[in-house]
C-alpha cells in the first residue's frame, strides 16, 4: 500500500478528540435535576439492558455517583462504553418524557458517563463476585460485548468463567471498531479489567477449532456461550476489489485503534461504500485524519440509509460528501494501486434497483473502504458445531428467553444471534444467556425480564425494554427488519 | 393606573415595597441605590449599641439545583455607631424626602429606648421599627426575640417606647413563638401603631458531612441562625393572616418573609399586609428586582379593577376559616387530560404509595397517545368514585393543566363539621361511617 498518514500527532489528537467532554460535577447536578424521576419510566423500557435510569440519575443529583454507577453496572456491565456509543437519541433519550415537555431530553448518556467514569477514575469496585465459586465452568467464545456481558453475569453468580478470543485484547468491537472520537479504546479495556477483577479468566490469541477444539471445550466446560459476532466485510463482486487499497472499513477503524493516530495511513480521496453507521464512522474518521475528500457511495436514496439521522448530520458537519443512487462498477488501478472508482447511477424500477444504462463515470479515489455489511459466519459455525441451526439470514437460532441454541448446552448472543445490532443489545443478550445457563445448570426457571423495572401494572405485565416495544419509529423499524 | 402609594400608620411611601432591616439597608450608599432602583421605603439595619460580628455569617438551603430557597444568618444588628447611622438616615431623608425611612431599634433600658426613639425622630426618620425578633446573639443579651417571645415583656417595652414616640411605631414580631397573635395583641395593648412580621426563624440549614459542622462555620463551631427566603413564605403568610383576621389586633401590617416577586407581594397584600418588606431576594439579586414588583403589582391591580394598594389589602383574609366550618359535602376529583399526559406516571405512584390508591394503570388503547407516551405502556386513570380529591396527583404532575381537580355535584347540602356535631347532638342524623 502506498498510503501514508496525513497529520502530525498534535493535529490528529485534536481532530480525533472525544466529541463530548465529560460533565463537571456541577453540570451533572444541573442535568440530573432535570429528570422527573418518572415511575416505571419510558427510558427504562427503551434500554435493552433495562438500566433503572431514573434511579441512577437521582443518585447523581443526590451526590452519590458511586451508587449511581452501581445501578448502571449491575444492569449493564459495559455501562461506560454504552454511555458513549449507544444511539441514545433513539433509545433512552428518545423515550425521555422531558423531550416532550421541553423539547430536549435529559442527557442520559452523558450522565451515565459521568457516573461510570467516576468509579473507574477513583478505582471503586461496585461489582463483586462471591468468594466461593459454585464449581461449574463456563467457556465464553468471543470477548466482545456479548461475551463480556455473559461472563460478568456468570462470575457474579459464582461460576468459573473463561473467555477465549483470537485477538490480543478483550472488548471486541468496543476496543477495535468504534469511532475514536466517540470512545477511546482504553475505556473498553478498563471494562475488561473490571471483569477480570470479578475473577473471569481471559485467554487471548486463541482461535476456536484451530488452537482449541470444540470437543475439548465440551469436555472441560459445563456450558459454552457463542459470541463470535460477524465475519469480514461482504464481497463487492466487482473487478479490482482485491487491490491493496480496498479495505474493510472495520479494519481501517482497527488501524486507528491499534497504532498512534499520526501513524494511521489514510487516503487523500476516500470512498466509503455503504451508508450504515459503520460507513459514517469510516467517512468521519477519514476526514478527521486529513482526507481532502471523503465520500459515501450509496446505491439507494437518502431516505433509505440505515445510518441514524444524527450520524448523517455528524458526517455532513465533518465535510463528508454523499453520492446517493450510486454504485461502484469497478475499482480502477494504476501500477497495482487504487486510482479511481468507476461509478454508475441507479434507479428503482418495479421495486428493483437497476443501473441506469450510460450513466457511468469515473471518479478519482486512492482509498476505498467497504462498509457494505459484515458476512455471517454460517459455514464456520456449522463446521464448529454440527447440528447448529441457523435461520435464513444466517443468524444462530435460539430460544429468546434463555438464548439456548439447538446444540445442547450451547448458548448464543450478540451479532451472531441478532444479525448485527448495537453494543447494548449484545450486552443484554449475553446477560440473558447467563441467566439461561444458570437456569439450566442450577435447574431453575428463567423468570421475568433481565432487569425488571421497578413496577409494572398490578398484574406485573410490564418489564424492561426487552419485552416491550419502544415508541421510536426508527428503532422499531430496525428491530423488525 | 392603580395607585401604588400607601399611607402605613402615617408613614407615607410611593409604593408598598420596602427594604427590610438587614444587610441591604446598612448604609446611606445602599439606601440611595435602593431608592434609585424604585423602592418605596426602607427599614434601616437595626441600630443599637454597636456589636462585633463574626466572620462567616450566612448559609443557605439549596434544593434540586436551585440556590437559596432558604437562607440563614448569624449576623447581629448594625456594627456601626448610632451616630453614623442617624447621620446617614438624615442624609438619606434629605435627598429622598418622599420615601419612607424607618429606623429599626434594639436597646435594653427604658432610658436607652427613650434616647434612641428621640434620636430617630430628630434625624428625620418617618417611623420606628422595634426589633423584637432577632433570634440569635442579641436574645442571649435579653434583647431581640427574648423580648418578642414574652408578650408581657414586649408590652412593657412598647409602653416605654410610646412614652417618647412622636413618629409611628412598628413592632416587628418573631415567628419563634407558639402563637404570634398573642405578641401582636400585646403590641396593640401597649399602643403600637403597626406590626411587621415575620422576623427570621431559628434554623440550622445543613451539616457539612466532611467536617460534621453546620455552616456558617466559625473555627470549629456554628450557631443557631435566623432563617428566611422563599422557603419561609408559607409560614409568614399564615402568621400575617392570623394577625389580620384577629379582631383584637386591628393594626396595619407590614408583611415580611420570602417575598421575591410581585406575586408574592400580592399574596401578602391579599392576606392583610399593607406594606411589604424584602431582604433575602435583594441579597440574592440586588435592588433591581423591584422594577418587576412595581410593574407586576400595578398591572395586576389594574387587571382586577382595584384602585389602590389599600383597596386591595386584605382581600383574601376572609377566605380563611377554621377547619370546622369547611363543607364536608364538597367534592372534587382529579381528571387527567390525555392529550397533555407525557406518561411519567408520577401521579400514579404518588397516589399509590403516598395517598389513597385511587389511580390505576390501564391499557392505553382507548386514550390515544399523548405527547410522550409509549405504545403499549399503561396510562394512569383515576377511579373517580374512590378519589378523595386530595390534590396530590395534580400537585406532582409536571405538566401544566394536565391534571385538573374537577368539582362534583354530590347533590347534598353544605354541612360543616360544626353543623355535623350540632345535627348529631339534636339526633337529626346518624354518625357517618368511617372510611373503609
Amino acid at each position: 500500500m502506498t498510503l501514508k498518514p496525513l497529520l502530525d500527532a498534535e493535529t490528529a489528537a485534536q481532530s480525533m478528540a472525544e466529541k463530548e467532554s465529560r460533565y463537571t460535577r456541577q453540570e451533572a447536578l444541573i442535568e440530573s435535576n432535570r429528570c422527573l424521576f418518572c415511575f416505571d419510566a419510558p427510558c427504562i423500557m427503551a434500554c435493552p439492558t433495562g438500566i433503572d435510569i431514573p434511579s441512577f440519575i437521582k443518585k447523581i443529583a443526590n451526590g452519590n455517583p458511586t451508587g449511581s454507577a452501581r445501578t448502571i453496572l449491575t444492569a449493564n456491565v459495559l455501562g461506560a462504553s454504552c454511555a458513549r456509543v449507544c444511539p441514545t437519541e433513539v433509545l433512552c433519550e428518545g423515550a425521555c418524557v422531558v423531550l416532550d415537555l421541553e423539547g430536549d431530553p435529559v442527557k442520559i448518556g452523558r450522565l451515565q458517563r459521568y457516573a461510570t467514569d467516576y468509579v473507574f477514575e477513583h478505582q471503586i469496585e461496585v461489582l463483586h463476585a462471591p468468594a466461593k465459586k459454585n464449581g461449574k465452568k463456563i467457556a465464553i467464545l468471543g470477548a466482545g460485548p456479548a461475551g463480556l456481558g455473559c461472563a460478568a453475569e456468570l462470575a457474579q453468580l459464582g461460576y468459573d468463567v473463561t473467555v477465549f478470543d483470537k485477538k490480543q485484547a478483550g472488548g471486541g468491537l468496543n476496543t477495535y471498531g468504534i469511532a475514536y472520537y466517540k470512545m477511546r479504546p482504553e475505556i473498553s479495556l478498563d471494562e475488561v479489567k473490571m471483569i477480570e477483577r470479578l475473577g473471569v479468566n481471559f485467554r487471548y490469541g486463541v482461535k476456536i477449532g484451530q488452537d482449541i477444539s470444540v470437543a475439548d471445550l465440551e469436555k472441560d466446560f459445563d456450558a459454552i456461550f457463542l459470541g463470535l459476532g460477524l465475519g469480514g466485510a461482504n464481497r463487492l463482486g466487482i473487478p479490482g476489489e482485491d487491490l491493496p487499497e480496498v479495505v474493510d472499513a472495520l479494519d481501517f477503524i482497527e488501524w486507528i485503534h491499534t497504532r498512534p493516530l499520526h501513524e494511521v495511513p489514510v487516503g487523500r480521496r476516500v470512498a466509503v461504500l455503504g451508508c450504515g453507521n459503520t460507513a459514517i464512522d469510516a467517512v468521519t474518521q477519514s476526514k478527521r485524519l486529513g482526507a481532502e475528500v471523503a465520500s459515501i457511495i450509496y446505491r439507494r436514496d437518502e431516505d433509505d440509509m440505515p445510518a441514524y439521522g444524527f450520524e448523517y448530520e455528524l458526517a455532513k458537519n465533518d465535510g463528508a460528501t454523499f453520492h446517493f443512487h450510486t454504485v461502484p462498477t469497478e475499482v480502477l488501478a494504476e501500477n497495482g494501486h487504487v486510482k479511481a472508482l468507476r461509478l454508475a447511477k441507479t434507479e428503482s424500477r418495479d421495486g428493483q434497483l437497476q443501473i441506469i444504462p450510460g450513466s457511468e463515470w469515473t471518479e478519482e479515489f486512492d482509498l476505498v473502504l467497504k462498509a457494505v455489511g459484515q458476512e455471517k459466519q454460517s459455514s464456520a459455525f456449522e463446521k464448529l458445531f454440527p447440528g447448529l441451526k441457523l435461520d435464513r439470514k444466517g443468524r444462530v437460532e435460539h430460544n429468546p428467553e434463555t438464548m439456548e441454541t439447538s446444540v445442547p448446552k450451547l448458548f448464543v448472543g450478540g451479532d451472531c444471534a441478532n444479525g448485527g445490532r448495537e453494543v447494548v443489545n449484545a450486552v443484554a443478550e449475553g446477560k440473558k444467556a447467563a441467566r439461561g445457563i444458570n437456569a439450566l445448570l442450577a435447574n431453575q426457571k428463567v423468570t421475568g425480564p433481565i432487569q425488571p423495572s421497578r413496577h409494572g401494572t398490578k398484574d406485573g405485565a410490564l418489564g424492561s425494554g426487552f419485552n416491550h416495544p419502544i415508541r421510536v419509529p426508527e428503532l422499531l423499524a430496525a428491530m423488525n427488519s | 393606573m392603580a395607585d401604588l402609594s400607601i399611607n402605613f400608620a402615617g408613614i407615607k411611601s410611593p409604593n408598598p415595597f420596602w427594604i427590610a432591616s438587614g444587610p441591604p439597608s446598612n448604609t446611606a450608599y445602599q439606601s440611595h441605590r435602593a431608592f434609585e432602583a424604585g423602592w418605596g421605603g426602607l427599614v434601616w439595619k437595626t441600630i443599637g449599641d454597636p456589636i462585633i460580628n463574626v466572620s462567616s455569617r450566612y448559609s443557605a438551603l439549596n434544593l434540586g439545583g436551585q440556590r437559596m430557597v432558604g437562607f440563614n444568618n448569624i449576623e447581629l444588628i448594625s456594627d456601626r455607631s448610632p451616630e453614623t447611622n442617624f447621620r446617614e438616615i438624615k442624609e438619606v431623608k434629605d435627598r429622598w424626602p418622599n420615601h419612607a425611612v424607618i429606623a429599626s431599634l434594639m436597646v435594653d433600658t427604658r432610658e436607652r429606648w427613650h434616647e434612641f426613639v428621640k434620636r430617630s425622630a430628630d434625624c428625620g426618620a418617618d417611623g420606628i421599627e422595634l426589633n423584637f425578633g432577632c433570634p440569635h446573639g442579641m436574645c442571649e443579651r435579653g434583647m431581640g426575640s427574648a423580648v418578642g417571645q414574652n408578650p408581657d415583656v414586649a408590652e412593657t417595652i412598647v409602653g416605654w417606647v410610646m412614652e417618647a414616640a412622636e413618629i409611628p411605631v412598628i413592632v416587628k414580631l418573631t415567628p419563634n413563638i407558639t402563637n404570634v397573635v398573642y405578641a401582636a395583641r400585646a403590641a396593640k395593648r401597649a399602643g403600637a401603631d403597626a406590626i411587621s412580621l415575620i422576623n427570621t426563624i431559628n434554623s440550622i440549614t445543613n451539616v457539612n458531612l466532611d467536617t460534621l459542622t453546620p455552616e456558617p462555620f466559625v473555627r470549629g463551631l456554628s450557631s443557631h441562625g435566623g432563617y428566611c427566603g422563599p422557603a419561609v413564605k408559607p409560614i409568614a403568610l399564615n402568621m400575617v393572616q392570623s394577625c389580620a383576621a384577629d379582631s383584637e389586633v386591628g393594626l396595619p401590617i407590614s408583611g415580611i418573609g420570602g417575598i421575591g416577586s410581585w406575586r408574592d407581594a400580592a399574596e401578602f397584600l391579599a392576606l392583610g399586609s399593607l406594606s411589604l418588606q424584602v431582604c433575602t431576594a435583594v441579597m440574592h439579586y440586588g435592588f433591581r428586582i423591584v422594577e418587576d414588583m412595581n410593574e407586576g403589582l400595578s398591572d395586576y391591580l389594574d387587571a382586577k379593577g382595584y384602585q389602590s394598594v389599600a383597596d386591595f389589602s386584605g382581600a383574601a383574609v376572609k377566605t380563611l376559616s377554621d377547619w370546622q366550618y369547611l363543607d364536608l359535602h364538597y367534592k372534587r376529583v382529579a381528571r387527567i387530560d390525555y392529550d397533555k399526559c407525557i406518561g411519567c406516571n408520577l401521579c400514579y405512584i404518588a397516589c399509590e404509595d403516598g395517598a389513597h390508591q385511587c389511580i390505576d394503570l390501564v391499557d392505553s388503547a382507548p386514550y390515544g397517545l399523548g405527547p410522550g407516551r409509549v405504545p403499549g405502556k399503561p396510562v394512569p386513570k383515576v377511579r373517580e368514585e374512590d378519589c378523595v380529591g386530595c390534590n396530590l396527583c395534580s400537585i406532582v404532575c409536571p405538566v401544566d393543566d394536565c391534571i385538573t381537580m374537577v368539582e362534583m355535584d354530590t347533590g347534598r347540602d353544605q354541612m360543616s363539621w360544626s353543623d355535623y356535631q350540632t345535627r348529631l347532638t339534636k339526633g337529626e342524623m346518624q354518625p357517618i361511617p368511617a372510611h373503609p
